[in-house]
This record gives C-alpha cells, sequence and structure tokens, in this order.
C-alpha cells in the first residue's frame, strides 16, 4: 500500500490532469454540440497552443502575455478553419467533417514540425511556478497547483459565459434547434464561427499550460485528442457539465492506476470507456436519442 | 403456425409487354472487374520499372491493399468510418510473428490463418463495444480501443510482443501445402505471391459486395433507420462486415510480418489507422480498387519524395493537403471520380439504346406474396393497441388510447394536428415505446420488440415523410424490403448471388406492378416526382410481404391526378390486408375506410362508420375549436 502522502500527490496530479482535459474536453464538445461537427484537428489546435505559446515565452520572457497568446493563435488557426473550410462542411455528412478536420489536423502538424523541427522542446516552468509548497499532508510541486486554479477558473469562465450571459443563451439554444434560433433573427453563422473559436482557444490555452510539465513534440496532439474523446464518450457528447466530470475521472483514473501500475494507466482510461458504453452508452450527462 | 395460408395476390396489370426474365447482370458487370484487377497485378511489374518501383514498394502496396480491402467493405460500402484498425493489422502481425519465430507452428500459411482468426475475434470484442452508438461516437471510440490495444502492446504484453523492439528473425516464406512445398525468395517472387492473394482477396470481397449481405450493407449506408423498418436487424450486420474488416487487417498484418522478417512494433500505432483511412479515401472508399491505388500513392510518393532534398521532410505535409483538397472537392477518391464519370456516361448511352430497359420487369404473372399469417378466429382482432401512452417529460402525446382493428379492416385515423396521431402511429410500429400500455398483434404481444421484429411478423409502415433510399434506383429500394422478407432479419450469405434468394425478382416485379412504377424499374430516386416518390414508400411498406399495413398520410402534398391515382392504389391493396392509415384529406378518408377512430388532443374521442363520423358533434367540435385555434 503506498504511503499516504504519495497517493495524495497522486489524486492533485490526477486533479491537475483532470481540468486540463475537462479544458480540451469542453471545446471539443460545444463544438460538436453548437456546429455539429467533431473537431478531429482539437489536439493540432492544442499543439498550436503550445508552440505559439513557447515562441512567446521565448522572445517576451512573460508567461502571463505567452498564455493569452496561445489561446489567441489557437484561436487565429480555429477561426481560418472554420471559415475557410469547415463551413462547407456543416451540411455534409459526418464522416466528411471528420475527414476534413483530420486531414487539417495532418496539415497543422506538419506545418509545425516543418518550423521548429520535430525534437522535443522544453518550456521553462514562469518563475511564479518554481519551487514546491507544503500543504502539511503533502509537499507539491507549486506550478501544478497554479495551473490547477487556472484552468479551474477557465472553466468557470466558460460555465458563466455559456449559462449567464445572452451569448450563452444564444449558443445552447442553437445546440438545441440551430434553424429555431435563426428564424428568430439571430446571426447564428456569426456565433458558429465564435463557438469555434472559443474552443480552439481553449484547446491552445491548455497546450501552453501544459507546457512546462512535458516536453513539447509536434505529435503530442494526437494522444490528447484521442483522450479527450474518452472524457467526451465518458460525460456525454454535447454535454459541458459531462466534459468537465469526465475529465475528472480520467485524470483520477490515468494518475491513481500507475500509482499501483503504471503500465496499466491508459489501458484502464479505456476499460472505464468500455464499460461506460455498455451500461450508459449516451454518457453519464448525455441525453438519450443525440448523436 | 399450422393453419397458415399463403396468401396471393395479383399484382401488376395485365400489360401485353415482353415476357418476365429476371434482368440479371452480364457476364462483363459481374466478372468484369476481377478481370481488371488480374491485369493490373500482371501488368504491374512490366510497368513498374519506368516509374522507379520495385518489387518492394508493389509488395507493400499489396499488404496494404489487402488492408484495404476489408477497410473499404467496412467504411465505402456500410458507412462505418473507423479510425481503430490498426487493432486488428498489429494483431494479426504479432499473432504470425510469434507463432513462427516461438516454434509453435511451422506452416506459415497456417500461421496467416490464426492471424485472420484472432484478429476476427478480436473484431468482435471491439466491434460489440463501439457498434453500440454509431457516427462520430463510432469513429472516436475505435480510435480509442485501438489505442488501447497499442498499449496493451507496448506495456503488459510486452513480454510476448517484444515491446518497441518488436519480434525479430520471422524466417523466411515458405507456401506449404503438405504436399508440394516451395520458398518465396525477394523481390518478384514475393510479389507474386501477394499479388496471388490480394487476388483471391479481392476476388471474396467483391462477391461479398454483390452478395444480399453486400446489398443490405448498402441500404444501412444509405438509410440505417429504413433498413431496419424493413426487417433487417442492421446491429448484426454491421457487427459481422466489421469482423470480415477485422480479418482483413489481421491478414494483412501478419503478411506484413512475414515480408520484412520482422514484426514491427508501429503496426499498431494509431498512424497505421490513420493511413489506411487516407489512401482508401484518396483512392476512391467504395470500389475495392481505391486502397489498393492509394497505398500505391502513398508509398510511392514517400518513396521518391523522401529522397528530394527539398521537398523530403515536407512529404506528409504535401500528401495532407492533397487529402484535404481530396475531400473537399472529389470526395468519391480518384477510383470513384473515374468510375462516376464513367456510369453517368454508360447510363446515358444505355438511357439513349434501350428506353424501355424497365420493362423486362412488366410481369403479368407476378403475384405479390404475402407472409403468412396465423388465421384469427372470427371476431378477434388482428392489430390491438391497449390503453397505450407516450409522455415526452412533461408533454403528454398520447394519453392512454386504445384500438381493435380486425382481419380485412381498412381503419382511418383522423384528429386535427397535435391530436397525437404520428405517435400513436410510431408506438404501434414499435419505431417507439410506450410510456404505458400494450399492443398485440394477432394475439402476441409486440411492445417494445423494436420495429425490426415487428416487420418480420408481417406489419409495416410507410412514412408521412418520404424516407427512402436516395441513392438507388425504384427497383433496388423495393429490393430492399423484399430481401427482409426473403431472408429474414439476418443472414450471413456473403458469397451467394442475389438471385439465389428465391422468389426474389418474381416479388420485386409484382410490387412494381402494383404500385405502377414499373416503367421507373431503373430510375434513381431522387429523379422521381414527389407523387412517384410516395408511391415508393408505400411500395416499400408493401414489399415487405406485410399483410398489416400502417401508412402516414398516403396522401399528403398530392396534386389532384396524384390523388385519385393513389386512392385507386390504396384500394387495390387494401385487398386481403388489413389497412390502418392516417389522413387528413378528409373526403378520402370518407370513401375508403371501413371505420374512421378520431383522436384529440392525445386522447381517444370517437369511432364509428365514416357516416356516425361526419355526424359526430363531439368531432365537428373538435375540429372546428382546432381551427379556431389556428386562425
Amino acid at each position: 500500500m503506498p504511503s499516504m502522502s504519495l497517493f495524495m500527490s497522486q489524486v492533485f496530479n490526477g486533479l491537475a490532469l483532470g481540468v486540463l482535459l475537462a479544458l480540451i474536453a469542453t471545446g471539443l464538445t460545444i463544438i460538436y454540440g453548437t456546429l455539429g461537427v467533431i473537431n478531429f484537428a482539437h489536439g493540432a489546435l492544442f499543439v498550436v497552443g503550445a508552440y505559439a505559446g513557447f515562441s512567446l515565452f521565448m522572445a517576451s520572457g512573460s508567461f502571463v502575455l505567452s498564455l493569452l497568446g496561445a489561446a489567441v493563435a489557437a484561436m487565429v488557426v480555429g477561426l481560418i478553419m472554420e471559415r475557410g473550410l469547415i463551413k462547407r462542411f456543416y451540411h455534409r455528412p459526418h464522416e466528411d467533417q471528420i475527414l476534413v478536420t483530420f486531414g487539417i489536423s495532418i496539415v497543422i502538424v506538419e506545418i509545425i514540425r516543418a518550423i521548429y523541427g520535430g525534437v522535443g522542446q522544453r518550456v521553462p516552468l514562469p518563475s511564479w511556478g518554481e519551487g514546491v509548497i507544503n500543504l502539511g499532508f503533502v509537499t507539491y510541486p507549486l506550478y501544478r497547483l497554479e495551473i490547477m486554479a487556472i484552468a479551474a477558473s477557465v472553466l468557470f469562465a466558460c460555465w458563466y459565459v455559456l449559462y449567464k450571459t445572452r451569448l450563452g443563451l444564444i449558443i445552447r439554444s442553437g445546440i438545441e434547434d440551430a434553424l429555431m434560433v435563426r428564424l428568430l433573427g439571430i446571426n447564428v453563422q456569426r456565433y458558429f464561427m465564435l463557438v469555434f473559436g472559443i474552443g480552439a482557444a481553449a484547446a491552445g490555452f491548455a497546450g501552453m499550460i501544459y507546457g512546462p510539465m512535458v516536453s513539447i513534440v509536434p505529435d503530442m496532439g494526437f494522444r490528447v485528442l484521442i483522450q479527450s474523446f474518452v472524457v467526451v464518450v465518458l460525460g456525454g457528447v454535447g454535454s459541458f457539465p459531462g466534459a468537465i466530470l469526465g475529465g475528472l475521472i480520467a485524470g483520477q483514473i490515468l494518475s491513481l492506476t500507475s500509482l499501483f501500475n503504471p503500465v496499466y494507466s491508459d489501458v484502464m482510461l479505456f476499460a472505464a470507456m468500455a464499460l461506460i458504453l455498455i451500461v450508459r452508452p449516451q454518457g453519464l450527462m448525455g441525453v438519450e436519442g443525440r448523436a | 403456425m399450422s393453419q397458415s395460408n399463403e396468401s396471393v395476390i395479383r399484382g401488376g396489370q395485365a400489360a401485353a409487354g415482353p415476357a418476365y426474365h429476371a434482368a440479371g447482370p452480364t457476364i462483363m458487370q459481374r466478372y468484369g472487374a476481377l478481370l481488371v484487377a488480374g491485369l493490373i497485378l500482371v501488368l504491374a511489374p512490366v510497368v513498374a520499372p519506368f516509374i522507379g518501383a520495385g518489387p518492394d514498394l508493389l509488395s507493400r502496396v499489396l499488404i496494404w491493399g489487402i488492408f484495404g480491402l476489408g477497410f473499404d467493405l467496412l467504411f465505402g460500402y456500410t458507412g462505418l468510418l473507423s479510425f481503430g484498425q490498426a487493432a486488428f493489422f498489429g494483431t494479426g502481425s504479432f499473432i504470425t510473428a510469434y507463432l513462427l519465430t516461438a516454434g509453435i507452428i511451422d506452416n506459415m500459411l497456417l500461421a496467416l490463418l490464426c492471424s485472420i482468426i484472432g484478429a476476427a475475434i478480436l473484431g468482435v470484442g471491439i466491434g460489440y463495444l463501439t457498434l453500440r452508438r454509431s457516427g462520430i461516437y463510432f469513429a472516436m471510440s475505435t480510435l480509442a480501443f485501438a489505442e488501447m490495444i497499442y498499449f496493451l502492446e507496448f506495456g503488459p504484453l510486452r513480454d510476448w510482443t517484444g515491446g518497441e523492439n518488436g519480434i525479430p528473425g520471422i524466417p523466411e516464406a515458405v507456401v506449404d501445402f503438405g504436399f508440394v512445398e516451395f520458398f518465396v525468395g525477394f523481390g518478384w517472387p514475393m510479389y507474386t505471391f501477394l499479388a496471388v492473394l490480394f487476388f483471391i482477396g479481392f476476388a471474396v470481397a467483391r462477391r461479398i459486395s454483390l452478395s444480399p449481405f453486400g446489398v443490405i450493407l448498402t441500404a444501412i449506408r444509405e438509410n440505417p433507420e429504413r433498413a431496419m423498418a424493413v426487417g433487417h436487424t442492421i446491429q448484426r450486420y454491421k457487427l459481422a462486415v466489421f469482423v470480415i474488416a477485422a480479418a482483413y487487417g489481421g491478414l494483412a498484418g501478419g503478411l506484413l510480418g512475414m515480408f520484412q522478417g520482422y514484426m514491427p512494433p508501429d503496426a499498431f500505432n494509431l498512424h497505421t489507422s490513420a493511413e489506411l483511412v487516407i489512401q482508401t479515401v484518396m483512392g476512391g472508399a467504395g470500389t475495392l480498387f481505391g486502397p489498393l491505388l492509394g497505398a500505391l500513392i502513398w508509398l510511392y510518393l514517400y518513396e521518391v519524395l523522401q529522397f528530394v532534398d527539398s521537398v523530403g521532410p515536407y512529404w506528409r505535409l504535401i500528401l495532407g493537403v492533397i487529402f484535404v483538397i481530396l475531400v473537399t472537392l472529389f470526395r468519391k477518391g480518384i477510383c470513384g471520380e473515374i468510375l462516376a464519370w464513367r456510369n453517368r456516361r454508360i447510363s446515358r448511352r444505355m438511357a439513349a439504346a434501350m428506353p424501355e430497359t424497365g420493362r423486362s420487369y412488366v410481369d403479368p404473372n407476378a403475384k405479390l406474396v404475402m407472409r403468412d399469417a396465423p388465421q384469427m378466429e372470427s371476431g378477434r382482432p388482428v392489430l390491438r393497441a391497449d390503453n397505450i401512452a407516450k409522455h415526452y417529460g412533461g408533454l403528454k402525446a398520447v394519453k392512454g388510447v386504445s384500438i381493435s382493428i380486425q382481419e380485412g379492416e381498412l381503419r382511418g385515423l383522423i384528429g386535427p394536428n397535435g391530436a397525437g396521431k404520428s405517435t400513436f402511429f410510431r408506438m404501434l410500429a414499435g419505431e417507439i415505446q410506450p410510456t404505458h400500455g400494450r399492443v398485440y398483434l394477432r394475439g402476441q404481444d409486440i411492445t417494445g420488440i423494436g420495429v425490426t421484429q415487428v416487420c418480420q411478423m408481417g406489419m409495416s409502415k410507410s412514412y408521412q415523410v418520404n424516407t427512402l433510399f436516395d441513392q438507388l434506383t425504384v427497383k433496388q429500394n423495393i429490393l430492399m424490403s423484399v430481401l427482409g422478407h426473403k431472408r429474414g432479419s439476418f443472414k450471413l450469405d456473403a458469397l451467394k448471388a442475389v438471385e439465389s434468394v428465391r422468389g426474389c425478382p418474381e416479388q420485386v416485379a409484382a410490387v412494381l406492378g402494383m404500385v405502377e412504377l414499373t416503367h421507373r424499374a431503373e430510375t434513381p430516386i431522387h429523379e422521381l416526382s414527389y407523387g412517384e416518390k410516395r408511391r415508393v414508400e408505400i411500395g416499400l411498406a408493401l414489399a415487405t410481404g406485410a399483410n398489416v399495413l400502417l401508412l402516414d398520410e398516403p396522401l399528403a402534398g398530392m396534386s389532384p391526378e396524384e390523388r385519385v391515382q393513389t386512392v385507386a392504389l390504396l384500394k387495390k391493396i387494401r385487398v386481403g390486408r388489413t389497412v390502418l392509415i392516417v389522413e387528413h384529406d378528409m373526403d378520402a378518408m370518407f370513401e375508403l375506410a371501413d371505420r374512421i377512430t378520431v383522436l384529440y388532443d392525445g386522447n381517444f374521442l370517437a369511432e364509428g362508420t365514416p357516416e356516425e363520423i361526419r355526424n359526430s358533434k363531439a368531432v365537428q367540435d373538435a375540429y372546428l375549436g382546432g381551427m379556431e385555434e389556428d386562425e
């Protein structure tokens, strides 16, 4: 049996990973919920954020600035994608949408590889994130604690926008019935673009805060994409609370299993997904009949 | 069903058309593709040196081509986009390598067979889980499960799979049939061996695509809801084709290990799944040749571009851009676009030369065969609903309605908009489950057994909004229903021909005659007029062999002439059948129905003969009340 402090630090690791996955999956799920497109390029946008943030950090030395820059860069790429290609695919079959976003993800990742090369880059910790903190029961890296707070506040901001503002009301109605919203005289297209931008920004933002914990490589988006798919399947496609719940569960599964046997951590994540597909195929918070 | 009687109704007019024959496909249509495949395989070694491609490249292309044959059946024919085929490729690769290197099995062909079986078994497991959801869920979860297999291979199973080192030292390929044995050397002999296997694999896949089983895969791609409604258990078809695709993947993976002499660990990698998807889409999904062509382009460009200094590092980028352009503009892929272009020309030429093609389906003697049905004791209803209700949250669409319909009766169901008629109908047909109450067909409880089983028991519904297989011809549409009748809800006759299904062409001819669309037999649905589509809609329900029909607004949106025609058709089809019709056209209802049931606001309002309903004060108030609200 592992010691209490080790256990607690893994719980915290799981929480950190969980909020991160929740953030990425939120982007994925609101894009799907509103636009009906499952964005296979979401992992690539995560990578765009990580590299854009990395460059900005190297140039400016300001981590906060590079966080914002990462979000903006991913958003810009996302908007170009949406306006340039994806909007032509809203009325085509899901399979075509998957294929085109998947193709875009290859192009984005290869462009990044062409610019930065294939070797891993290390993003240094910001000065305010160095060192550890003693929480009494566990000594824990300060940065991870901080990103939990940052990601949680971004998630809270997403929730606030979606559920407490006029914009959120329109987006949520768009999820229910885009045609009706259009008939009410609202330019849904513009909101759709905005949703895609917000989703992309969330992925880019997550890419940058994830950066200092690992070394970044152009291919890292695929694994993140798959993990966020699992999160979305766990929580239910198109459900914002589902993405958060799924993210937190996935984070705990990944980090707690590695406490006992690291080899099984990813396998257990997929086993959890298999279980959900058997007992509750629509996902924990999903609505029957959607998708 | 001891007292069963085979009810036979005359279909088709006694037209003095040419004698009936089952216009079967010509030899060229059926075997032309095999000839082309054979020619390509024979000519490739002759042409290849001119573009600088050697036997190794072509061998690799063939391995991916075999992999793609199965995937094309899954994606191109059935419309299931899997991103997890690497799981089967890797598993097949591992099994062959392990068996041969550990000395468990010496015979290479036997080891490959084990790979096929192993991958197929894995396919049953993954397919069972991932096919529980369709569309995007399927793509996401296949990707995730393949990743799980990848982690298993690199983690818990590394003692067997060698982890990131793979399994080296696979012995040279030997073909050993017991009585004759020969080495397959590297280079062209290897190409020949793989070409033979590819040809066999191609012939089997082609055969599957032309079988009744394969025809239903197309129905599933075109319109899964209707495929279910005409009596096919589509879940089992999907699982079957998923397993077939897995088996092809297992074979290809096994061949890869044998070809390279070691099992590469990256066979399990998600890039393998992704490249398969890209190659298939590039070459053209749904053509069987597409994956082969896609693999050639992919591997050739890789080989060529790699050694060009300025573009070498960017080969994936270049292919990615090409892929995006293809998906956006030429979704059918290269082979698909060529075929579509050729078919357009052929169909135009054929139409000009033989304007009366469809007339061979006029058969004055074709009889529409209905399903066997147990005779009901007189007075017992054929269809009975017992206080059924449907609540959607707080909304009570139907609040508890009972109905009972006698053998041979034509019952009208009317009511103002929002009365709950369509919901009531959908519960009867088994499309949705009632919140409470039960439905009985010929005394048997059919509540909640689902639309497919209801259809197999002899009751079918035509839809208010046309729900057809839009890309197929009228004849092919009708065929989908007929197959559900003649073959049952599931049959794995993947290697048989459609003509071998007994009574199939006759039934198609009879239905076409009945709905008077014989002359339109070869016309794709999307070229029909609205009224003609409505008749196909009814034809699909008829062709299931149903003896109880539920028709949801068969006259909706028709022109006056179309309406007259359809009323005549309804009179014709009610002979020998029990029919329930929802309709807003009161005049038609009063003319046709034996009895009429009126729903209002989710409740039963009245029932009686047309005369009684016409004079009912309650019905008049309900309709007038409804009018006042509307205007």
